[in-house]
């Protein structure tokens, strides 16, 4: 097991290191630098911040610089925030980001595993078709589209939720909704599809032969089973709400982190892309190395490879 | 009924004609053969059963024509700008259009009304469906030649060869694409812009650089998915009895991938591809809405709902119709493909 | 005579699929005596494991008794609800099924899936559970009890696996032990052990046995009396030695002839059974095996085969068995 962390932690740190390699590089495929494209500034003035950023030396030092940065937590100066670190702007916003997307997976998860074992469990009938239709929608609308829709609904036309900021606890419900749909109807699909193969499993006939009520046999024994492809998925919906939480935020005018890096996209302020990049791209690999350990601790036939 | 017979076995009505020996054509008869019907067919048949999946078609022809073919006979293009008449509602005119009517000619009405630039919103619909449809449809073909082929390859060639391909795509497939797929949005935009101004790239101009950028990373990224399910498929195929006994009989590589790998993975890779297209169509419209798809005046779903979103109390219309068109496309797709799958992917079949 | 303890009736099952009604059983009736072994053959398809999971309420989903009764240890199981079900399911009555690999649930470790149906079924505390739990792996032989109890099914070999089934299975002494093809998945030295054990088991706690199979060599060694299924009905029933040396069913007679023998004379062929085995969905309306046998007569094709009792244990439906009788006496008239 302990091998198995160990191996599992180590490839993670790779991919990171292969995130912040090609975010660097690519990020410097620009030509001209990040200045260029502010008129207002004299060609010396450019070349002050240049030299202040770093910008003047070879790529090959600009590069070890960065990771020598990034090693010990340093992501370097924002380039339009002026005076402001993108560690203190990540230490501001991510927290609310975090707040937003966190409710989001916890009402995907509570609300996505029931009505996918309701599902199941009632295949054919009425309560499973109509499942169904509300998962088959739930992926087919992408979240900026039902954030909009929620806000045309509920904040301007009905006025009963508010439309921007994060001042109260209604204040969440939309931008919450708006990113929980598609997980939500994605989990829903992917746990009734799952439990509808292992109640076909012969173990589960062994599970009836023995006796055992129906409620036991689906919590006890086809519930963790059936789990595990819900489990692999939350790797990758971390990442779907993340980039989802980007222009949730935009829409609801959330202060959070996913507005930054939008208006960053914008302004070209290349540390704070990269910075922000690099941080939610650990985040999910963190996500996927801490899956695949839990997996294994809920299937143990999972080798150790 | 047993032991009644026993008591009175004549009561039956017998006679000795009864106790002949049947012919074999009689005992023949008894055996009604089910028909046997080839892959193509029993799928094609399910298909055409599958109620949902036959509606969804319908409503991707429908979407397909008035994407394609609506905007060739459509009045107004998308990028005219009609004086005096922005702003408008649907079914209203301009100022200048109803002066025409006046003098009695005949004006085509602005069905869903004009945008701020005074351009017929209907015709930047179907002209906003066609680049979101197109960029699905020409994304999964990417991903589809590129995915299959690196998968092909690396089963086919096995050993260090596909542990190093593999790994490649471990890594990749680690890495949040909408991330990278942002930064290289940004990255390539000056990059490409400037390719554009060259002679002989100017179509690139009326794409948008941004557009470039899109499908360069769908082919970069995107093929992961698809390159592991063919690598699997292609694996569990070349193990099979039938490919080993093909080869037994001395039949050439390019043979068995024609004739058994192809055939047996044609059903995955169809299915595959088509639920790809809408998660291109989820993509793109994602990152136009960002302001990182197509260059303006040439609109796309996702950028028309950028556009309308500042001004939805005012016209909502704007924001609903792109909003329910990116919706039905991503919908019907979906649901054409796990049609496609339950009839022609065994494996996946309940 | 001893009591009774299984009493099926006419027994008709269907599995209603959207392709149609499959009949899988088509009016079964036998019974059984406690502490008898019975064994019922036939090939897939046949109806035997539908036979089997009626017994224990397992039918599965488009599957439906549509008719005949069934009685087991008093109860009238063809009326009882799911949940008076539940009580003697694993514990009045269990089973072992055919592949070891598929049937313990793979997250949970042997010792869990042990103690649990004991408390389902008794009082005992749950270390009482543990205590029975361990026995029970002694009982059916396996080594280190106490370590195997804490594994989990995918560190087992697939004999030491079909043993933990056993294991289950008996755990609440059931009356009547149900095994569906219980070596069919197991090595050949690995099924010589495991039907040895359960002659063992028998004798040690005398339950009644139904041993569903289509191997031969074990019901000769293991049943007293035998059932030959085809096509949902049974065509033959007798003791062991009444199906072996006085076989009566061609169907018998084919399956009897399907088998090596040691002895045979050199050269001497085996007889296979040709054809296929009938579609279900549109059984014939005569005798179901007509269209495979050698001696299929013109009545064979309309009409099903009365019983043909050969003695108190023994009878068949078969027309060539009333094709005596009617030559016999039927000339006379």
């Amino acid at each position: 097991m302990a091998k198995y962390v160990i191996k599992r932690v180590l490839m993670g740190i790779f991919s990171m290191f292969i995130v912040a390699t090609l975010t660097f590089f690519i990020m410097n495929l620009v030509p001209g630098g990040p200045f260029v494209a502010e008129k207002s500034i004299s060609v010396a003035a450019q070349q002050a911040l240049e030299e202040k950023y770093g910008l003047d030396k070879p790529l090959g030092v600009q590069y070890l610089n960065y990771m020598d940065g990034l090693l010990h937590g340093d992501m370097g100066l924002s380039l339009k925030q002026r005076g402001r670190t993108v560690n203190q702007i990540i230490a501001d916003k991510l927290p609310i980001s975090c707040q937003v997307a966190g409710i989001a997976v916890a009402v995907a998860l509570c609300v996505g595993i029931p009505l996918g074992c309701l599902s199941a469990y009632h295949r054919g009938k009425w309560a499973d078709n109509v499942i169904i239709v509300f998962a088959t929608c739930g992926i087919a609308i992408p979240s900026f589209i039902s954030s909009v829709l929620l806000l045309y609904t509920f904040g301007m036309n009905l006025k009963l939720l508010p439309t921007t900021g994060l001042n109260e606890p209604a204040a969440y419900i939309m931008p919450v909704t708006a990113l929980a749909i598609y997980p939500t109807a994605y989990i829903t699909r992917l746990m009734r599809s799952s439990l509808l193969d292992v109640m076909g499993q012969d173990y589960m006939r062994t599970a009836r032969a023995k006796g055992v009520s129906s409620v036991k046999i689906l919590f006890k024994h086809a519930l963790r089973n059936a789990i595990l492809p819900v489990v692999t998925y939350v790797g990758p919906m971390l990442a779907m709400l993340m980039t989802g939480s980007f222009v949730v935020e935009k829409i609801f005018t959330i202060p959070g982190l996913g507005r930054d890096f939008v208006s960053a996209i914008n302004t070209r302020d290349y540390t704070m892309i990269m910075g922000t990049t690099i941080l939610l791209a650990s985040l999910v690999i963190i996500a996927n190395v801490i899956v695949d350990i839990l997996y294994k601790v809920i299937d143990p036939r999972i080798k150790l490879k | 009924m047993g032991h009644l017979n026993k008591k009175n076995p004549l009561s039956l009505q017998l006679n000795a004609d009864d106790f002949l020996p049947a012919s074999q054509e009689e005992k023949q008869s008894l055996v009604i053969m089910r028909d046997s019907v080839n892959f193509w067919k029993d799928g094609l048949r399910r298909l055409r059963k599958n109620k949902i999946a036959m509606v969804s078609l319908v409503v991707i022809i429908l979407i397909a024509i008035f994407a394609y073919v609506l905007p060739a006979v459509w009045p107004y293009a998308y990028d005219e700008q009609i004086k005096y008449s922005e702003n408008l509602a649907p079914f209203e005119y301009g100022k200048k259009e109803l002066e025409r009517i006046e003098a009695g000619e005949d004006v085509f009405p602005h069905i869903l009304g004009t945008d701020r630039n005074g351009r017929d919103f209907a015709v930047r619909l179907m002209m906003g469906t066609r680049i979101s449809l197109s960029v699905g449809l020409l994304a999964s073909v990417l991903v589809l030649i590129i995915g299959a082929t690196y998968g092909a390859v690396s089963a086919f060639a096995g050993g260090w060869v596909d542990l190093i391909m593999m790994r490649i795509t471990d890594i990749l497939n680690t890495i949040p694409d909408i991330l990278l797929i942002i930064l290289l949005g940004t990255a390539l935009k000056d990059p490409l812009a400037q390719l554009a101004e060259q002679p002989g790239f100017d179509w690139m101009q009326k794409l948008g650089p941004n557009m470039i950028s899109i499908f360069i990373i769908f082919a970069l990224l995107y093929w992961v998915g698809m390159a592991r399910i063919v690598r699997s498929q292609v694996l569990t195929l070349k193990e099979s009895e039938y490919v080993t006994a093909a080869r037994a009989l001395g039949a050439s590589n390019g043979r068995i991938i024609k004739r058994h790998l192809l055939t047996n993975c044609i059903g995955t890779l169809i299915v595959t591809t088509t639920l790809q297209i809408p998660s291109s169509i989820f993509t793109e419209s994602y990152l136009s809405f960002l302001g990182l798809g197509v260059a303006a005046p040439m609109p796309s779903l996702g950028s028309l709902a950028t556009d309308a979103v500042s001004g939805m109390n005012t016209y909502p219309h704007r924001l609903l119709a792109p909003a329910l068109m990116i919706s039905v496309m991503i919908l019907v797709f979906n649901l054409l493909g796990d049609g496609l799958r339950d009839a022609f992917d065994p494996k996946l079949k309940n | 005579m001893s009591e009774k303890i299984l009493d099926i009736q006419q027994e008709r099952l269907s599995f209603f699929t959207p392709a149609g009604e499959v009949k899988a059983l088509n009016g079964v009736s036998f019974a059984m005596n406690q502490g008898d072994v019975l064994g019922i053959v036939g090939e897939s398809g046949s109806g035997k494991s539908v036979t089997a999971y009626s017994i224990m309420g397992l039918t599965a989903y488009p599957g439906k008794l549509v008719g005949g009764k069934v009685w087991f240890n008093g109860h009238q199981i063809d009326e009882m609800s799911e949940k008076e079900f539940r009580k003697i399911r694993g514990n009045e009555v269990s089973i072992i099924f055919q592949d070891p690999m598929t049937s313990l649930n793979p997250v949970y470790t042997i010792g869990n899936q042990i103690v649990e149906v004991i408390l389902l079924h008794t009082q005992k505390t749950k270390k009482e559970a543990w205590a029975r739990a361990k026995e029970l792996l002694e009982l059916v032989g396996i080594n280190e009890p106490e370590r195997r109890l804490k594994q989990y099914p995918h560190e087992l070999s697939g004999g030491m696996r079909q043993r933990v089934m056993i294991a289950i299975a008996l755990a609440c002494e059931p009356k009547l032990l149900i095994a569906d093809e219980p070596t069919t998945a197991l090595d050949v030295t690995i099924q010589a052990q495991i039907l040895e054990l359960m002659q063992d088991l028998r004798k040690k706690l005398g339950m009644s046995i139904i041993m569903i199979t289509h191997d031969l060599g074990v019901v000769a060694s293991m049943c007293e009396k035998i059932a030959v299924m085809y096509a949902g009905h049974i065509v033959e029933y007798g003791t062991t030695d009444e199906i072996f040396y006085n076989p009566q069913h061609e169907y018998t007679k084919g399956l009897i002839n399907s088998i090596p023998k040691l002895n045979a004379e050199e050269k001497e062929r085996l007889v296979p059974i040709e054809g296929t085995p009938v579609d279900l969905l549109n059984p014939p309306a005569g005798c179901p095996f007509a269209p495979r046998c050698k001696s299929c007569m013109k009545v064979c094709l309309s009409k099903m085969p009365p019983r043909t009792e050969l003695s108190d244990t023994h009878y068949t439906y078969c027309w060539l068995r009333q094709k005596e009788e009617f030559e016999k006496g039927g000339k006379a008239e």
